[in-house]
């Protein structure tokens, strides 16, 4: 693993420099939207993952000349970059600048689902028509496709410098990116400029996508996820919405990339992305090019609360509802449907945690899936391993997912915004990984089997009832601490944070010591999830607790109404309980997820029972 | 005042529940310099918002040559010939002077006249030639205050509407923009300006309105506005309104 020649580091470099190319068509799209509409666009990655499939419906459907496939996907991306513009940007543009990107979201996940079914989710060859040479230079050697992607690169860069500076609608996008109100003022439509980037931007990315496929002769729906995080972050390396900062930061992304895996394996590969990305949020939010280490300016402040009176539920209403939850197991005996019910009442758990960062303290989470896998994987390997009884490794795993979640998001603490996201996003990819290749604790891609069940005094509580009950029963309780909580002078306190953090904080209030307090009690909430899941599947692995449960938790937060407690128990239950019990056919569950994430934020951003 | 530029109609304007305009009316004559005083929160800066429609008005209307506004995105506006210069004067700080003064003309598409306009308002601010390719950002602010003006007026307007055109400048410089202004306005362009600095304002001026809390409190001439006793004692007791 450590070459000690010459060659292999050359052929790392090459390698390094063509990814890092290909980062870079996604960044600087990123960095124009950024510059235009101060939004990082999430579904950034989606479109690449379309320009991807064009290329592959051009190349191996329709035999099309590579030029003319290239023009496609340019063609095809671009007016669905228009698209995302007019359905995800222009009809929030008054809502706070987190709603824009919830809904680049919500179309991620449409995108990527809509791929899916179309395609099916399996991967598929993308075989090129390049010829096979390959220069050899120095020990190392470069092929026709690396010259492509490099021709692409510093062609497109080329282009888009001459778009920039030599015209008059470039000029405009430069004016809107400096001084939107001042560009207006000098007759210049914004909606149009913002349309043109979204195109530009999407053409870019669909053309990255396809020379990423042609590059590792695979395609698949989901490609598009971490490739669009990759160019988030190397457009931060380089600054938000700094054009020549993108490209800057994704040559040395790539680079990164590569020497990394030469050193410790392929595995590896996407965790120095995310940890890259920690360090600069930790140590230069400004990119590494920025003059003085300040924070950025306001744009990426506001929180998701729609202002609303929330719907109050009479006393004896909630009574009567959860007298009646407790009491089901006795009218219902269909053990599917209780076990159904009682990963509701799991997944409530994990909304509950989600609504109180997201809802309460207004720091939008997009990682929360990392809670539950490492309460799930503390518990699991407590009982397992260190041969602790079940009854006491779920509230340990909680501590453990509360300390160990905090310490991660806290970098991101003094931070706002979108920054929070992306951070807890990140820190969600991390943990992923570290248990990925973490095998000696976490047993790696094998995953943990055997997680003994929950039992007292040697009788394991597996049927349906406990099933239903144990989880009911922790739910109840958290629930009722939360809206204690709320009501108390530390809710008031979390909430002036979400409504102006600066008054807040000049009021006396310690920012970092509350959002650590709250991430902590968000945590432990998630990790007893967590834990609990895992002994109720006995199996878990990295895949257990995937991206997209973090996306589903969002949307259950805001079905039911953010910082809301009833409404997130609210939400798991639409969410995870009813298309179950309907057998909703579970390939477009997920669509449907991204659809009900995409109206909320247009249609009814309060959710059913409102923000709290 | 038969021939008016632009005329505001009863104009009355919010931000959410709170009213900033009362009932606004005024005019601007053709050729005219017209100075809208008034202190903080009088609602001058709104009045300039409702001008380029950055802030539509609840009810009432603007008049632009005789021809509403209603409705029209400032961009339109700017399109029928009103050029602006912001408050702080806004300009596009890493963009060139010489990108930033064209930008002015981003809705022409006559390149020629362009061109010929560019020549004519680099002869009016011989300043900008020498400084055409320097970051604008990076000049003085008397400087900058040229390059706003040379911007609005690249856009051929028949009405230019400035926003406190002195705020933040030396008294050197004043002179300089109140005298750039009087040559703006010799060029045959209408002047509306919102001022918070009333004596400066008046002795340019034609005509002068006084807002107070959204609704015109005296209105006149500015030679008589400068004469009055109420403005002597509101806004020009000491150098700078309350």
């Amino acid at each position: 693993m450590f070459p000690t020649s010459f060659g292999p580091w050359l052929d790392y470099t090459i390698n390094g420099l063509v990814i890092g190319n290909i980062y870079a068509l996604l960044a600087v799209g990123l960095a124009l939207i950024f510059g235009v509409s101060h939004l990082i666009n999430f579904a950034h990655g989606s479109v690449y993952m379309v320009g991807a499939y064009i290329g592959w419906l051009g190349i191996t459907k329709l035999n099309l000349p590579l030029p003319v496939t290239f023009a496609a996907v340019a063609v095809g991306c671009g007016l669905l970059g228009a698209v995302i513009e007019r359905v995800g940007l222009r009809p929030l543009r008054n809502a706070p600048r987190i709603a824009p990107l919830l809904a680049t979201i919500g179309l991620s996940v449409v995108l990527d689902q809509s791929a899916q079914l179309l395609f099916s989710p399996d991967p598929r060859a993308l075989p090129t028509q390049l010829p096979s040479w390959r220069i050899a230079i120095g020990g190392g050697s470069i092929g026709a496709l690396d010259l492509l992607i490099a021709g692409v690169g510093i062609g497109s860069a080329a282009l888009l410098y001459g778009f920039l500076r030599f015209t008059r609608l470039g000029w405009a996008v430069r004016a809107t990116a400096l001084d939107r109100d001042a560009a207006q003022q000098c007759g210049v439509d914004v909606d149009k400029v913002n349309r043109t980037v979204f195109a530009i931007a999407s053409a870019l990315g669909g053309v990255s996508g396809l020379l990423v496929g042609m590059y590792y002769n695979t395609i698949d729906p989901n490609m598009g996820f971490q490739a669009g995080l990759k160019g988030i972050v190397a457009q931060l390396i380089g600054g938000v919405g700094n054009v020549p900062g993108a490209i800057a930061g994704s040559l040395l992304l790539g680079l990164i990339e590569s020497y990394g895996i030469a050193l410790f394996g392929t595995s590896y590969r996407n965790l120095f992305a995310f940890v890259a990305l920690i360090l600069i949020l930790v140590l230069r939010p400004n990119g590494l090019f920025a003059k003085a280490r300040r924070l950025p300016p306001e744009p990426l402040t506001g929180t998701f609360i729609a202002p609303s009176r929330p719907l109050v539920l009479p006393g004896w209403l909630i009574g009567l509802l959860i007298v009646a939850a407790l009491a089901l197991p006795f009218a219902v005996q269909q053990p599917y449907l209780l076990q159904t019910l009682g990963n509701a009442w799991l997944y409530a758990l994990l909304a509950l945690s989600l609504t109180l960062v997201a809802g309460t303290v207004g720091q939008v989470s997009l990682g929360h899936a990392g809670l539950l896998a490492i309460g799930a994987y503390a518990s699991a390997l407590l009982a397992l391993d260190a041969g602790i009884p079940v009854l006491l490794a779920v509230p340990l795993a909680g501590v453990i997912a509360a300390a160990l979640g905090t310490a991660l998001v806290f970098p991101a603490f003094r931070l706002r915004g979108h920054y929070v996201s992306i951070a807890t996003l990140a820190v969600g990819e991390i943990v992923t990984l570290v248990i990925l290749n973490w095998e000696s604790l976490t047993r790696g891609p094998i995953g943990v089997t055997g997680v003994p069940p929950l039992s007292v005094a040697g009788t394991p509580l597996v049927s349906g009832q406990w099933v239903y009950w144990i989880p009911l029963v922790v739910l109840l309780v958290f629930a009722g601490v939360q809206t204690r909580l709320l009501s108390s002078h530390l809710g008031r306190t979390l909430r002036a944070i979400r409504e102006d953090d600066v008054a807040a904080r000049s009021y006396g209030v310690d920012l970092n010591r509350y959002k650590g307090l709250a991430f902590a009690v968000a945590g432990f909430v998630a990790g007893v999830g967590g834990a609990l899941m895992a002994h109720f599947y006995s199996y878990i692995n990295h895949e257990t607790f995937p991206a997209p449960v973090s996306m589903l938790a969002l949307t259950m937060v805001i079905l039911g109404g953010l910082g809301n407690v009833a409404g997130a128990v609210l939400g798991a239950v639409v969410l995870v309980g009813l298309p179950e019990l309907f057998r909703a056919a579970a390939e477009y569950r997920m669509l449907i997820y991204g659809v009900v994430l995409l109206l909320l934020i247009r249609f009814r951003p309060q959710g059913l029972l409102g923000t709290v | 005042m038969t021939d008016a530029v632009l005329r505001l109609d009863r104009v009355n304007s919010f931000y959410g529940p709170v009213q900033v305009h009362f009932d606004l009316s005024l005019e601007v004559g053709r050729g005219q310099i017209v100075c809208l005083l008034g202190g903080n929160a009088s609602g001058k800066s709104t009045t300039m918002k409702i001008i380029l429609g950055l802030l539509k008005p609840r009810s009432g209307q603007v008049l632009f040559d005789g021809q509403p506004l209603t409705g029209l995105s400032t961009p339109q506006i700017v399109r029928r010939g009103i050029g602006s210069v912001p408050e702080s004067r806004r300009l596009f700080a890493t963009m060139t002077v010489r990108e930033n003064v064209l930008m002015g003309a981003y809705t022409r598409d006559d390149r020629a006249g362009v061109a010929e306009d560019y020549e004519r308002v680099l002869d009016l601010f011989p300043k900008l030639r020498e400084r055409h390719a320097q970051q604008a950002g990076t000049l003085s602010g008397g400087e900058q205050q040229m390059v706003a003006m040379a911007r609005a007026l690249m856009g051929r307007p028949r009405l230019i509407v400035m926003d406190e055109p002195t705020m933040g400048l030396s008294p050197l410089h004043v002179d300089r923009v109140l005298e750039m202004i009087q040559t703006i306005n010799g060029q045959g362009v209408s002047v509306f300006m919102v001022e918070q600095n009333a004596s400066l304002a008046l002795q340019i001026a034609h005509h002068g309105y006084v807002l107070q809390t959204g609704r015109i409190a005296l209105s006149g001439p500015a030679a008589d506005l400068a004469r009055d006793p109420q403005i002597r004692d509101a806004y020009l007791g000491g150098a700078q309104a309350a």
